[in-house]
């Protein structure tokens, strides 16, 4: 198959600025641990990236966690959170973009610029790659590496180069102009990351990227093919990859300080009015609706609660001043009263949508846009947890197997099996058969259940009944009922394991007026599970 | 087109029930109360619910989702709200807004003008209102008189299939009943009247529709 280069070979100067382990660096940041701490970044029970400490102690990349933690006593191990190098990486970024235009984020951690405008600027490479790391010191990133050279390739290379250098030296290394080929003639073939290409070069006897340049671009091509020639161009100091600067994101999150500190949720609601609308109004002219939204509040006392909402559909101002109060509310048992006084309220829309994905139809979007609008309204009032919809579960006991869930957690009309959905779908042995009772009590109420003589009925632990059942009292209205018919028996045996099983006995009881009971016993004491009402 | 603003719509009813409720099924804007039945108030849901209207629950913590679905009442299509607190009146009135059955459980005091207001939003918003409870207000009081279940015997078995004797009082005294299976009002049968099964009589004691072997009782 024939097929052309991407582009023609380009030589743009490229100033390369990486930040080595940044997945651990944006963990210590996040977290606000010491640059010090042992930590491992853990995905599916292996250790995905380490922190220097750690490293020291032993700890490699691809341990089993169990095995990193007999290395290192006190290691402190968290799940990789992808999403979160890119979230802390934003402000740095951020900065960089500050003092010079067109950086390209080639993945978290690692940045490109070109380099002719900002050296023009600042008068030469150095001062340039100098600037930088002062910015970058100035918002507390010490461990900045910056490499130039004539393309990304090796400009990269020549950033992970600052390891040969001295400590006290300025972490930056500089290719002069048509120096690229020669620096980087001494690297292996590994550096290209084209494992079967090295594998194939290595057994022809080229062991160099300076070996591979010197061969001629016509060959390479015939023999390798595209990749093998696009990696010729890398060994020889070109690039096809030009550096494509970024358009600066618009800021949709919305940051509110309180000076001094409100005391008091109305008074945060009523402030919170304003910010939430031009909140909302930054993401409409941005075009876009917000589905979910983190919410995080810091208190005086340096507390911080943080959450993430979902909404049914989208998050209009109203909306997310309800959620900033439930949250507060969550938070603290009164209504009122908060342990310290809200100091900053951080509001990131987590998941956006296209507006045109959510518009409204010319004559409404149905039925359902009103039942969205008359739920929120009660959940204003009433708060977030008190409006529920229901999903079945499964379980034994029929109080297990009703999920309930706060209104606007789970999307309306999703239709994906959660967890819930697939246990439910198990056997699980001694539920109850036949049709389900209408009234099943939240709080089980104490039922007593005699025999003909009026001794309490119990089950011995070989699970044998002291007598048959003769009547009942349940609950409330106290009065002993006759037992006409009953069944039981049936043991439900918990979690042996776990001091938190149980173990119980369950009856069904029809007394003489035709309903039917579920009781339940635990411990000698009878409970009035449901009723067949 | 004319609207029919008088004569109110019949909501779709579990045929069961539809034979002994008054106009022949729900009635949008009427209200009706359920004296401690909770299957019965599920069964009165499961037809609205099942041609796609919103359901919604309010201080009712101990309805069974598991047993109201078995009444092919949609669980995405329904709200519950087990402790509206002190704004029962306030809640009430929103949710009548917006979702098409409102079972409730009987408030314990509600001023004659705030239900009349209430009342008012039914039949402006074509809501039904079921109560579970006595209710003197509601048009029509439904009731379990008599139940007898089968399967169960002593001390073997478990509860299979319910047969009840359901009656329909309306304000003006006139009472109508009917013997269904829990099946009918579950909608697995197909909502035929059984044989032998004379499902309609204005108090006429068909005490003798229960098989033998089921438990009779008064």
């Amino acid at each position: 198959m024939r097929s052309t280069l991407p582009a023609a070979p380009t030589a743009t100067r490229t100033l390369m600025f990486w930040c080595p382990d940044w997945p651990v660096t944006a963990a210590l940041r996040e977290h606000a641990l010491p640059a010090d701490t042992a930590l491992v970044l853990v995905e599916r029970g292996e250790v995905f990236a380490c922190s220097p400490a750690a490293r020291q102690d032993g700890v490699r990349r691809g341990l089993r966690i169990r095995e990193a933690q007999a290395r290192s006593t006190g290691l402190v191990s968290l799940a990789y959170d992808a999403s979160l190098d890119e979230r802390a990486f934003e402000p740095v970024t951020a900065a960089v973009e500050t003092i010079m235009p067109g950086v390209q984020v080639i993945r978290p951690g690692l940045c490109a610029i070109r380099v002719k405008g900002p050296a023009r600027y600042y008068g030469s490479e150095e001062k340039t790659a100098g600037v930088v790391v002062d910015t970058l010191a100035a918002i507390g990133l010490t461990d900045v590496r910056i490499g130039v050279a004539d393309g990304p390739f090796a400009a990269e290379q020549a950033a992970r180069a600052t390891d040969q250098l001295d400590d006290d030296a300025a972490p930056v290394v500089v290719i002069p102009p048509g120096g690229s080929p020669w620096f980087l003639s001494s690297y292996p073939l590994e550096v290209l990351e084209q494992p079967k290409l090295t594998v194939l070069l290595k057994r022809l006897g080229i062991r160099s990227l300076g070996d591979f340049a010197a061969l001629r671009a016509s060959d390479v091509r015939n023999r390798f093919g595209l990749e093998g020639a696009v990696a010729h161009r890398q060994a020889g100091g070109l690039d096809h990859h030009d550096v494509v600067a970024r358009t600066p994101p618009p800021q949709l999150d919305a940051v509110a300080d309180f000076e001094p500190p409100l005391a008091r949720i109305d008074q945060l609601a009523f402030t919170m009015r304003t910010r939430a609308a031009a909140f909302i109004d930054t993401l409409r002219g941005a075009g876009l609706v917000c589905t979910a939204l983190h919410v995080s509040l810091h208190t005086e006392s340096g507390e911080v609660s943080a959450r993430r909402w979902q909404h049914p559909r989208w998050f209009d101002a109203d909306d997310v001043v309800d959620r900033v109060r439930w949250q507060l509310q969550g938070a603290n048992a009164s209504d009122h009263g908060l342990t310290s006084g809200i100091t900053r309220v951080h509001l990131v829309p987590d998941v956006v949508e296209d507006l045109g994905d959510h518009a409204d139809g010319l004559w409404g979007t149905g039925p359902d846009e009103s039942i969205h609008h008359g739920l929120a309204r009660v959940q204003s009032m009433l708060g977030h947890g008190a409006v529920l919809t229901a999903v079945i579960a499964g379980g034994r006991l029929l109080a297990d197997r009703r999920v309930l869930i706060p209104w606007g957690d789970v999307p309306a009309g999703s239709q994906s099996p959660g967890p819930p959905a697939r246990e439910r779908d198990q056997p699980w042995p001694g539920r109850l058969p036949g049709p389900a009772p209408a009234t099943v009590f939240a709080d089980p109420r104490p039922a007593v259940v005699v025999d003909a003589r009026g001794n309490p009925v119990d089950v011995d632990p070989r699970g044998l009944l002291s007598a048959d059942p003769a009547f009942f009292s349940a609950g409330s209205d106290g009065g002993q009922r006759p037992v006409h018919s009953w069944a039981g028996p049936w043991p439900i045996s918990e979690r042996w394991w776990d001091p938190k099983g149980r173990a119980l006995h369950r009856f069904q009881l029809v007394d003489q007026s035709g309903s039917a009971w579920l009781l339940l016993l635990e411990d000698h004491a009878w409970w009035v599970e449901a009723s067949y009402d | 087109m004319q609207a029919s603003t008088l004569a109110s719509r019949c909501m779709p009813t579990v045929p069961a029930l539809a034979r002994i409720l008054p106009g022949g099924g729900l009635q949008s804007g009427s209200s009706y109360a359920v004296r401690d039945s909770a299957t019965l108030a599920m069964a009165l849901l499961a037809g609205p619910s099942a041609t796609g209207a919103w359901c919604c629950v309010i201080g009712v913590p101990d309805f069974s989702a598991e047993a109201a679905q078995g009444f092919g009442i949609n669980l995405e299509r329904l709200i519950l709200i087990p402790d509206p607190g002190s704004q029962w009146l306030s809640v009430t009135a929103a949710l009548v807004d917006v979702v098409s059955i409102v079972l409730v459980r009987t408030p314990e005091h509600l001023a004659p003008t705030e239900w009349a207001r209430l009342k008012a939003r039914l039949r402006q918003r074509g809501a039904a209102l079921i109560t579970l409870g006595s209710w003197k207000q509601s048009d029509s009081t439904l009731g379990v008189a008599e139940s007898a279940w089968e399967g169960l015997g002593a001390g073997s078995g478990h509860l299979r299939k319910r047969r009840m004797k359901i009656t329909a009082t309306q304000p003006s005294g006139r009472l109508r009943h009917a013997y269904v299976g829990l099946a009918e009002l579950q909608g697995t049968a197909d909502g035929t009247v059984l044989p032998g099964a004379p499902s309609l009589g204005d108090g006429d004691p068909a005490g003798s529709l229960f098989e033998p072997r089921l438990m009779k009782s008064s």
